[in-house]
């Protein structure tokens, strides 16, 4: 290991850092809806997943060869680039989970690599048809296939208990719908430590044999699977609690019923897909299946204003951590003191993301409040970034927010 | 640029299809157990529902753990 470069260093502990940002900001896939529906305490629920998410890490011998499955030109790779869009993909992390919104990890990822990888060797680096089948096709195929299974599901498993009306007997299939939860969130959760850990796994490996540490081709070693499976199992135990509000009882309320239909589909859409060769993310399959199962009971709403503020969030998640991988890259291009720049920057702005969550902290005392909270979080984000104290704002500024609330039974029917 | 539109027609098909039959299986076993219990309280049998419901549980079990296999291999 005495081969490891400063450079080299600072990367895999970035990757690291991501893969950390990774595991909090996609607990709410597996867990968002167990905890809203009361199946598990919201404690329990993180450790959960946490664990199923390290021995996820540990269960796939085949780790990714490719960071961006062909998206990007990996050859001659510089690992500057590899470190300015893990530090686009970090903070595109962090700033959706601030503002409470479900997006997907790999995109950030993806669009810090698309963008580092312009800045570094043109447009020419980029092949745009892969861009078109692995991000942008998906991202509207992925809520679309999860959100009709998780409808069909919930109005079927409606239409076989209707005839259950006693107390005792609804108590006795409530349990049995919460324990059925339970086991789809397990294998969503597992699915995602095999996924995701490798990813991290791959870039690392990668970044060593760019750095001439290990030959080309060979296994990671296993201090990267370790250390790969830790970081994202803490970050999982750690919550992304504004996440797991906006999808499990942001979006819409859910009953047993619907979030075991919700939870079962996203499971099988994500098995399916990544077996079927035709790769889905996580996030939006969660996302889509939480909403179908909304719209599946009678008398079910989907929150369209929280809702769209999700679909504005991924259509700007390619884009955005992007232009930072850019910035990233264009800084780290001067030289070494540009690497250093933008390893304090990344600290900076990770710092001060945090800094502003505590202005208005989630956790798992009050992740199931629900009410103006998503509205609330964005209110103290924009209160935050303007300059006046938050504190006498925020009143002022909710009842601003809540103008496209009132606007969403204008738009309800037409979406049924 | 080339789109699969086969893979992506069969991962809808076989998504849709497997939630819907999971979930219909499951509540199947869960609405059976409830009746059960209540036909038990009633002094009746109740065992065919017993059998069919941990039947219906059975299938959706082998169901996880081939969602598991996949995952492993």
């Amino acid at each position: 290991m005495e081969h490891i470069t400063l450079l080299l260093a600072i990367v895999v502990v970035t990757a690291l850092v991501f893969d950390f940002t990774n595991g909090f900001h996609d607990t709410a896939n597996a867990m968002a809806t167990t905890i809203s529906t009361g199946a598990l305490k919201p404690k329990t629920a993180v450790a959960m997943s946490a664990v199923l998410n390290l021995v996820g890490a540990f269960l796939s011998v085949e780790v990714a060869k490719t960071i961006s499955g062909g998206i990007i030109n990996e050859n001659g790779l510089r690992t500057e680039v590899i470190f300015a869009a893990l530090v686009g993909a970090i903070l595109w992390n962090l700033l959706t989970w601030l503002v409470g919104l479900p997006s997907s990890s790999s995109h950030a990822l993806f669009g810090g690599l698309i963008g580092a990888a312009v800045m570094s060797a043109g447009w020419s680096s980029i092949n745009g048809g892969t861009v078109v089948t692995k991000v942008l096709l998906p991202a509207i195929a992925a809520p679309l296939v999860a959100g009709v299974a998780a409808l069909l599901a919930t109005k079927l498993t409606y239409r076989l208990n209707r005839k259950i009306t006693d107390e005792a007997q609804l108590k006795s299939t409530a349990k049995g719908y919460r324990a059925g939860q339970i086991a789809s969130a397990g294998l969503v959760s597992l699915a995602h430590g095999t996924n995701d850990a490798q990813k991290t796994m791959g870039i690392i490996t990668l970044a060593l044999v760019t750095g001439g540490v290990l030959a080309p081709g060979s296994n990671p070693p296993v201090w990267v699977i370790a250390s790969a499976g830790i970081a994202i199992a803490l970050g999982t135990y750690l919550g992304g609690w504004r996440i797991i509000r906006t999808m499990g009882s942001g979006l819409t309320d859910l009953r047993p019923p619907q979030g075991f239909a919700a939870q079962t589909s996203a499971a099988t859409v994500i098995l399916a897909s990544s077996h079927l060769g035709f790769s889905l993310s996580t996030t939006q399959s969660c996302s889509g299946a939480v909403m179908g199962a909304g719209l599946g009971r009678k008398g079910g709403v989907v929150r369209w204003s929280t809702a769209t503020r999700m679909f504005v969030a991924w259509g700007l998640t390619l884009p955005a951590a992007g232009l930072v991988g850019a910035g990233a890259e264009f800084l780290t291009k001067q030289g070494p003191w540009g690497v250093a720049v933008v390893a304090v920057l990344l600290v900076a702005g990770s710092g001060a993301i945090w800094l502003l969550s505590r202005r208005k902290p989630v956790d798992h005392t009050n992740v199931n409040a629900t009410g103006d909270e998503p509205a609330g979080v964005v209110t103290t984000a924009i209160a935050a970034v303007s300059p006046p104290p938050a504190g006498l704002n925020v009143p002022d500024l909710k009842t601003t927010i809540h103008a496209p609330t009132a606007e969403t039974p204008a738009d309800r029917p037409a979406t049924v | 640029m080339n789109i699969d539109w086969a893979a992506l027609a069969s991962v809808f098909g076989v998504s849709l299809v497997i939630t819907v039959a999971l979930v219909g299986l499951f509540t199947l076993g869960i609405t059976g157990l409830a009746k059960q219990t209540a036909t038990a309280q009633g002094g009746g049998g109740g065992v065919l529902a017993r059998t069919g419901a941990y039947a219906c549980f059975a299938l959706c079990a082998a169901a996880v753990a081939y969602g598991i296999f996949l995952i492993v291999v």
